[in-house]
C-alpha cells in the first residue's frame, strides 16, 4: 500500500514538474505572439506613462513651464524605461515578460476595470473565474455522470430503440455548444420569452438569499443545457461502444459464466478497466470545453472570463487579452495534471510500476 | 480489401448516404457560387457598402416566409418605362408638364412596405425641374404627397419626410398610404393593408427646353429572395452560397495537412523511441496546454483577420507535436510481423516509416480526418461571432455574427440567423455521419458492434 502511494507520487511529481515547463514554454509562446507586434512593450509603456502621470500631479511640477515639463516628463519616462527593461534586447525583455506571466503580473487594463473598481489585470481574472468555474463545473459535473449512467444502460441494452436512438443522434455533436446556445436562446427567450437571454441574475437581483439562488439557476438553464446538448449524445455513443467492447472480453464472459450478478460484473469488469480512458476522453472534452467557453459565456452574456476576453477584444484592451490567454494556458495545465494524478490513481500499471518496462 | 471497396461500404449505412448526400450538395453549391459570383465579384457585392443593392429592401424575410401564409409584400419597383404618359402641355418659355401614371398591384394582405424611395435623375441649366405627386388607392380616395424639386441626381425618402407624415396624422406614409380607410369598426384593431391596385401620378414640371427628368419609385417589400436581406440590404443568398466554398476549403485544408503530419510524426516517433519519441510526446502535451482560440484571438487582434493567415496558424499550431492517439497506435505496431520482415531485408528506418507504417494505418485516420472537417468549419465560426471574422469573404459565421450584432434575436429577424446556422448545422451533422460510419468500417473493433 505505502509503496503504491509512493509510486503514484513519485509519478505525479514527475508529470508535475514536466507540466510546469510545459507551462512555461507555453506562456512564453503566448507573450512572444503577443510581443511580435510590439503588444507587450505596449503595456509596459503605458503603465509607465501612468506613473509618469501620477507624478506630474504634483502641484510643484504643474506650475512649470510647458517646454521644461515636456523635458522633465521625458527625462523620468525614460529612467523608468530602464528601470522596467524597455531598452534591453528582445530576449532579455521577453525573459522579464515571461516571468511576470508565470506570477500572473499583467499590470493595468486599459479600459475594462473590475467590479470593485480596480484596475489591476489579476483582480479582474480572479473576479471573473468563480462564474466560469460555476457554469463549466455544473454543466461537466452533469455530463460525465448522465453520460457514464446512459453509456452503461445502453452497453446493457444494445440494439435496442433507445440505443439506435442515441447512435442516430450522435452526429448533432458537431457543432459547439454556442451553436445551440443561440438556438436555444432563439426558442426559450426570444419566441417562447420563458428564460432570460443571458446573465447571471435579474437585473434586480432578489433580495433574499433562495431568491436569488433560483435567479441565478434560471440564469444558468439555458447555458449549461447548450454545454450538455453540445456533447451528449456523441459522448454516451463513444462510451456506450466502449463499454462493449470491453464487455466481450474473455473474463468478462468468464464471470459471467460463475453466475455473478450483473451489477456486479458492470462494476469490476467493465466500468474498472474502462475507467481511466473514459476519464481521459472526458478531460480532453474539458480541455476543448475551456476554450469553446469563450464563446458561449459571449451568447450568453455570462461574466466568466470568456465573456471577459471578448469585452476585452472589442475594446482592444491589451493586457487583459494577453492576462487571459496566459490564464487559459494555466487551466488547462491544472485540467491536465488533475487528470494525470486521477489516472495514476485510477490504472494499476502506474501503481504497479509496469511502466517501465512498455511505456503506453 | 481495397480502400474503395471500404469506401463503398458506406451503402450499408443509411445515415452516412445521407452525409455523402450533403457532401455533394455542398460541392455542387459551392461550384455554383464561384462561377455565378466569382470571386472578386462576391468580395464587391458583400462589401462594397450599400449603393450596389439600393433596390433592396432591408431586414426583409425569405420570399418561401409567404408559403406558410404569411403574404408579406414583395419590392414593386415603378421604373421609367413602367409609366404611361397621360397628357403633355407646352408652358411658356421652352417648358411643358408631362403627367405620367404609374398603376401597380398591390395584392398582399399580411403587411404593409417596408419604406418608399424615389430616385431622380435630372438635366437642366438653371432652373430644376419639379414633380407634383398624387397618389390614389384602390377605393378611389386621391392623397396628395407634395411637391418636390429635382436638383441633378439623388434620392426623395418619402417615408421619412417629415411633412408628409404630419399630413398624414403622424402616420409612417408607407403604411398610411396602403391602409384600409378608418372606419369606426375596425377602429383599434391592427391596421392593415388594403390590397388592389393602386396609381401614383406624377406631374412633372420642366421650365427649359433641354430638360429631362427620369424618376424610379421603389416601394420595397418585407421578403426578397430565397434568403432574404439584412441591414445593409445586402442579398443574404449570396453570403450563404459564398459560405460552403470558404467552409470546405478551410475545413479540407486544415483537416487534410494536420492528419498527415499527425500520423508522419507520431509514426515516427514511435519508430525511432528514445529522445525523440519523448520530444514528439512533449511537444504533444504543450500543444494540449497552448489555448488554440485565444491564441487566434490575439493574432487577430495584434496582426491580421484573414482567413488564410488564420488557416496558417491553425496549421502551424497542429505542427507542434503529433497525436497521443496514433503514437499509443504505432507503438503497438512496432512489433508486427511484416515490419520485421522488412528490417530482416534490410530496410532503412525512413523507408520502413514511410513505405510501410504510414500507409498502412492511413485508412485508419479517415474517420478522423472526415470529422475533424467540420471542426475547422465551426473554429472560423467561432472566431467570425467574435467579430475577428475575415474583413472581405462572406463566410457563415459572418452573417450569424451581423445577425447577432443587430440585434437579430430580439427584434426576431430569425431567418437570418436560421438560415446560417442551418447551413452549419447540414455540414456539421453531415460529415459526422459519414466519419461515424468510416469509423465502424475501419475500426476493426467496432466492425463487429
Amino acid at each position: 500500500m505505502l509503496e503504491n502511494l509512493r509510486r503514484v507520487g513519485s509519478y505525479v511529481t514527475v508529470r508535475g514538474i514536466l507540466l510546469f515547463f510545459t507551462i512555461v514554454v507555453a506562456i512564453w509562446f503566448v507573450i512572444l505572439i503577443a510581443n511580435l507586434g510590439g503588444a507587450m512593450d505596449k503595456i509596459i509603456k503605458s503603465q509607465i506613462a501612468e506613473q509618469v502621470g501620477i507624478m506630474f500631479q504634483n502641484p510643484d511640477l504643474q506650475q512649470l513651464p510647458e517646454a521644461e515639463k515636456r523635458k522633465l516628463y521625458d527625462q523620468h519616462f525614460e529612467i523608468l524605461a530602464k528601470q522596467y527593461g524597455l531598452d534591453k534586447p528582445f530576449i532579455e525583455r521577453a525573459a522579464r515578460y515571461l516571468w511576470n506571466g508565470i506570477t500572473l503580473q499583467f499590470g493595468f487594463a486599459e479600459k475594462i476595470s473590475s467590479d470593485s473598481g480596480s484596475r489591476q489585470v489579476r483582480l479582474i481574472l480572479v473576479e471573473r473565474l468563480p462564474y466560469t468555474l460555476l457554469l463549466w463545473g455544473t454543466a461537466n459535473l452533469f455530463l460525465f455522470l448522465f453520460s457514464v449512467y446512459m453509456a452503461l444502460i445502453l452497453s446493457r441494452r444494445y440494439g435496442s430503440l433507445l440505443d439506435r436512438i442515441t447512435v442516430m443522434l450522435a452526429p448533432t455533436s458537431a457543432p459547439p455548444p454556442w451553436f445551440y446556445g443561440i438556438l436555444l436562446i432563439l426558442v426559450f427567450a426570444s419566441m417562447l420569452r420563458l428564460l432570460p437571454y443571458g446573465g447571471v441574475v435579474d437585473p434586480i437581483p432578489p433580495e433574499t438569499m433562495l431568491g436569488y439562488v433560483l435567479s441565478v439557476l434560471k440564469h444558468m438553464i439555458l447555458p449549461v443545457s447548450s454545454v450538455i446538448i453540445g456533447a451528449l449524445f456523441a459522448t454516451i455513443y463513444s462510451w456506450r461502444t466502449f463499454f462493449l467492447i470491453y464487455s466481450s472480453e474473455d473474463y468478462v464472459e468468464l464471470a459471467k459464466a460463475k453466475g455473478l450478478s450483473s451489477r456486479s460484473i458492470e462494476r469490476r469488469y467493465i466500468l474498472r478497466p474502462t475507467l481511466p480512458p473514459i476519464v481521459t476522453s472526458f478531460a480532453l472534452m474539458l480541455i476543448g470545453l475551456w476554450m469553446g467557453g469563450i464563446i458561449t459565456e459571449t451568447v450568453f452574456a455570462w461574466p466568466g472570463l470568456g465573456r471577459m476576453l471578448y469585452e476585452a477584444i472589442g475594446q482592444t484592451d491589451t493586457p487583459v487579452i494577453v492576462g487571459a490567454n496566459v490564464i487559459y494556458g494555466y487551466l488547462l495545465a491544472i485540467s491536465v495534471f488533475l487528470l494525470d494524478i486521477l489516472y495514476a490513481l485510477l490504472d494499476p500499471r502506474v501503481r504497479v510500476g509496469a511502466m517501465g518496462g512498455q511505456k503506453l | 480489401m481495397t480502400l474503395w471497396m471500404r469506401l463503398k461500404e458506406l451503402r450499408r449505412y443509411p445515415s452516412a448516404m445521407a452525409g455523402v448526400f450533403v457532401m455533394l450538395l455542398l460541392v455542387l453549391m459551392s461550384i455554383y457560387a464561384v462561377v455565378r459570383y466569382p470571386y472578386s465579384q462576391a468580395i464587391t457585392l458583400w462589401r462594397a457598402g450599400e449603393m450596389v443593392w439600393l433596390e433592396n429592401p432591408r431586414n426583409a424575410a425569405p420570399k418561401w416566409f409567404n408559403w406558410f401564409g404569411a403574404d408579406l409584400p414583395e419590392t414593386i419597383i415603378l421604373t421609367p418605362e413602367k409609366g404611361r404618359v397621360l397628357a403633355t402641355e407646352a408652358l411658356g418659355g421652352g417648358g411643358k408638364r408631362q403627367t405620367v401614371l404609374y398603376t401597380f398591384d398591390y395584392p398582399w394582405k399580411g403587411g404593409f412596405p417596408r419604406e418608399i424611395s424615389i430616385f431622380f435623375e435630372s438635366t437642366y441649366v438653371r432652373t430644376p425641374p419639379q414633380v407634383l405627386l398624387f397618389w390614389r388607392t384602390p377605393d378611389g380616395r386621391e392623397i396628395n404627397l407634395g411637391t418636390q424639386v429635382l436638383r441633378r441626381s439623388g434620392r426623395y425618402l418619402l417615408s421619412a419626410d417629415p411633412a408628409l407624415i404630419k399630413r398624414l396624422g403622424d402616420r409612417p406614409p408607407h403604411e398610411a398610404l396602403f391602409a384600409r380607410p378608418a372606419l369606426a369598426a375596425n377602429a383599434g384593431g391592427p391596421e392593415r393593408p388594403l390590397p388592389g391596385r393602386y396609381e401614383l401620378i406624377c406631374d412633372i414640371f420642366t421650365f427649359e427646353p433641354e430638360s429631362e427628368v427620369k424618376l424610379k419609385t421603389i416601394i420595397y417589400g418585407q421578403v426578397h429572395g430565397w434568403a432574404g436581406t439584412d441591414h445593409l440590404r445586402r442579398d443574404i443568398s449570396i453570403a450563404l452560397l459564398w459560405g460552403a466554398p470558404i467552409a470546405i476549403a478551410f475545413g479540407m485544408s486544415a483537416a487534410l495537412t494536420l492528419t498527415l503530419w499527425y500520423l508522419t510524426i507520431s509514426a515516427l516517433g514511435a519508430w525511432f523511441g528514445g529522445w525523440i519519441d519523448a520530444l514528439v510526446d512533449r511537444l504533444t502535451e504543450l500543444r494540449m496546454i497552448l489555448p488554440l482560440l485565444p491564441i487566434l484571438i490575439m493574432i487577430g487582434m495584434f496582426f491580421s483577420r484573414s482567413l488564410w493567415l488564420i488557416l496558417a496558424v491553425i496549421i502551424a499550431y497542429g505542427l507542434i507535436g503529433g497525436s497521443k492517439g496514433y503514437r499509443a497506435m504505432f507503438l503497438q505496431a512496432r512489433a508486427l510481423p511484416y515490419l520485421e520482415a522488412a528490417r530482416a531485408y534490410g530496410a532503412g528506418n525512413f523507408r520502413i516509416v514511410f513505405r510501410y507504417l504510414v500507409p498502412r494505418f492511413l485508412p485508419l485516420a479517415i474517420p478522423a480526418f472526415v470529422q475533424a472537417i467540420p471542426s475547422y468549419v465551426f473554429l472560423e465560426a467561432s472566431l467570425a461571432l467574435l467579430g475577428l471574422g475575415d474583413p472581405l469573404l462572406p463566410t457563415w459565421g459572418k452573417i450569424i455574427q451581423d445577425a447577432y450584432s443587430q440585434g437579430a434575436l430580439f427584434v426576431g429577424y430569425y431567418y437570418w440567423i436560421l438560415l446560417p446556422a442551418a447551413m452549419l448545422l447540414v455540414t456539421g451533422v453531415g460529415f459526422a455521419m459519414v466519419g461515424m460510419a468510416l469509423d465502424r468500417i475501419f475500426n476493426p473493433k467496432l466492425r463487429t458492434l
